[in-house]
């Protein structure tokens, strides 16, 4: 107890590094959650609508791709712009923009998954209707994600939990470089593994309040909203 | 707009489902003049056969032909309403503008056009109310609404009037008599003798996906050729 309660003081009176790491955090994993979204939602909308040789195969493998563990894919994105890698004169390893990166394709199979699941219940109920209006594939895939927009709330943040949580991946491509790169989930592994469990529990409350505070406000807006729009 | 799209010709047109024939080799010609109620129990393949028309099925046997060549203006100049309406998740004006908007309506004429649909349905002080949220009978309405706008040459109606209660159903035939008297050919599905009196002038009569009988209205419920015709309205309450 005496350990929760000294982690809770040593967040509150926060200090600027401390602010420095929760704001990167939330910076990283918010872009992720923006970019796989803006890929994602469209991808799961034409894989629910089309029909094409080899769709189940892309699902069963979209599916498969949502337990990509995070220390694999931020060794594939290590590799890709390490100096030596097909992308390393961009000069991102070790950047806010390769955690970006390495978030990005560790959450884009989530949302694309779970928004096809959805899309595709949806499309069951619309595709008579909206065919008979003479609706093309890309312009119905698009009617969908607008229409089943409040079931996609939960599949972006099935997207951000992940992005929130995850360390392996920003681990190795940020390479947790204090005042740089240094986010929540790393700087629990790093105090955790220096002895100082008061801060490293702190930084867990914060992560949590974080998480669950987005997850309350979605769910609220979701409600209001499915309650005005039926 | 060039002529028109009707004469509609069917030939041996089957459609079988898991190995299941829903429709047996069916030859119709649908012409433009008198109001074609499809007609038949439960499971006899009405809806099968509206969707084969209206070419949201492809036949598994046969031929669906149109007099009119270009699939894109042939899916402009017809229209379905569906047993159950689908409504967006947005108001019924922009359920109106989305239909207008998809056929390719200049967006500075939209609105009017919706507008003036909606008012033809009885629904322009519900426009701004979102769709998903009216009464069962105020959203089949809007599904005409719909339809209204497009100006179709043809509008295939699937039982419309099934889940609706009795009041609803009126107001609906009211509209569906509009179109009638607005030129658009109506081709309706129906179980509902009461209903097929009132609104249709031919009377196609279907049994386990087979035509069984094809005959001005009048005529067929006077003295119906078939047994299974004079069966099927013996069963039903002709008075509903």
């Amino acid at each position: 107890m005496g350990a929760i309660a000294e982690g809770l003081r040593r967040v509150l009176e926060l200090d600027r590094e401390l602010w420095h790491i929760v704001v990167l955090s939330l910076e990283v994993s918010f872009s992720a959650v923006l970019i796989a979204t803006a890929l994602g939602l469209p991808l799961g909308a034409l894989l629910a609508v089309k029909r094409f040789a080899g769709r189940r195969t892309v699902i069963v493998l979209l599916n498969a791709l949502m337990g990509l563990p995070p220390v694999v894919v931020g060794l594939l994105i290590y590799l890709l712009l390490s100096r030596a890698g097909p992308l390393g004169e961009l000069g991102l390893l070790f950047t806010p923009g390769a955690m970006i990166i390495a978030q990005s394709v560790l959450v884009l199979p989530i949302i694309a998954a779970l928004a096809r699941q959805a899309l595709e219940d949806a499309w069951r109920e619309y595709e008579e209707q909206l065919r008979s209006l003479g609706v093309r594939e890309l312009e119905a895939a698009f009617t969908l994600i607008w229409d089943a927009r409040f079931s996609l709330v939960t599949a972006v943040l099935a997207g951000l939990g992940r992005a929130a949580a995850e360390v392996g991946a920003v681990m190795i491509v940020g390479g947790n470089i204090d005042g740089v790169t240094r986010v929540m989930t790393t700087a629990i592994a790093l105090e955790t593994s220096k002895g100082d469990l008061p801060l490293a529990l702190g930084l867990g409350f914060v992560l949590i309040a974080i998480v669950l505070a987005v997850n309350a406000a979605a769910q609220l807006i979701k409600e209001a909203a499915q309650r005005r729009y039926g | 707009m060039s002529a028109s799209i009707l004469p509609l010709v069917l030939e041996n047109v089957s459609y079988a489902s898991n190995g299941q024939p829903i429709i047996s080799s069916v030859s119709l010609s649908i012409d433009a003049e008198p109001s074609t109620i499809i007609l038949g129990a439960n499971g006899a393949g009405k809806s099968v056969l509206m969707r084969l028309m209206h070419g949201l099925l492809a036949p598994t046997g046969g031929r669906v032909c149109w007099s009119e060549p270009d699939s894109a203006s042939l899916r402009r100049r017809q229209a379905m309403v569906f047993q159950r309406p689908v409504m967006l998740r947005r108001s019924a004006l922009a359920n109106v503008l989305y239909a207008l908007s998809v056929a390719g309506v200049p967006a500075a004429e939209r609105e009017a056009q919706a507008l003036a649909a909606l008012d033809e349905v009885g629904l322009a002080h519900l426009a701004q109310r979102p769709a998903r949220v009216l009464s069962g009978g105020e959203q089949q309405r809007l599904a005409l609404a719909r339809a209204w706008a497009l100006h179709p040459e043809v509008l295939f109606l699937d039982e419309p009037t099934a889940n609706l209660d009795p009041g609803a159903a009126r107001e609906i035939e009211t509209v569906i008599k509009a179109f009638d008297a607005a030129g658009t050919k109506i081709v309706m599905a129906t179980h509902n003798l009461g209903q097929a009196r009132r609104l249709g002038d031919e009377v196609i009569y279907l049994q386990a996906g087979r035509v069984m009988e094809r005959a001005p209205i009048e005529q067929f419920f006077a003295r119906p050729a078939t047994a299974e015709a004079a069966a099927f309205m013996k069963g039903e309450l002709p008075w509903v």
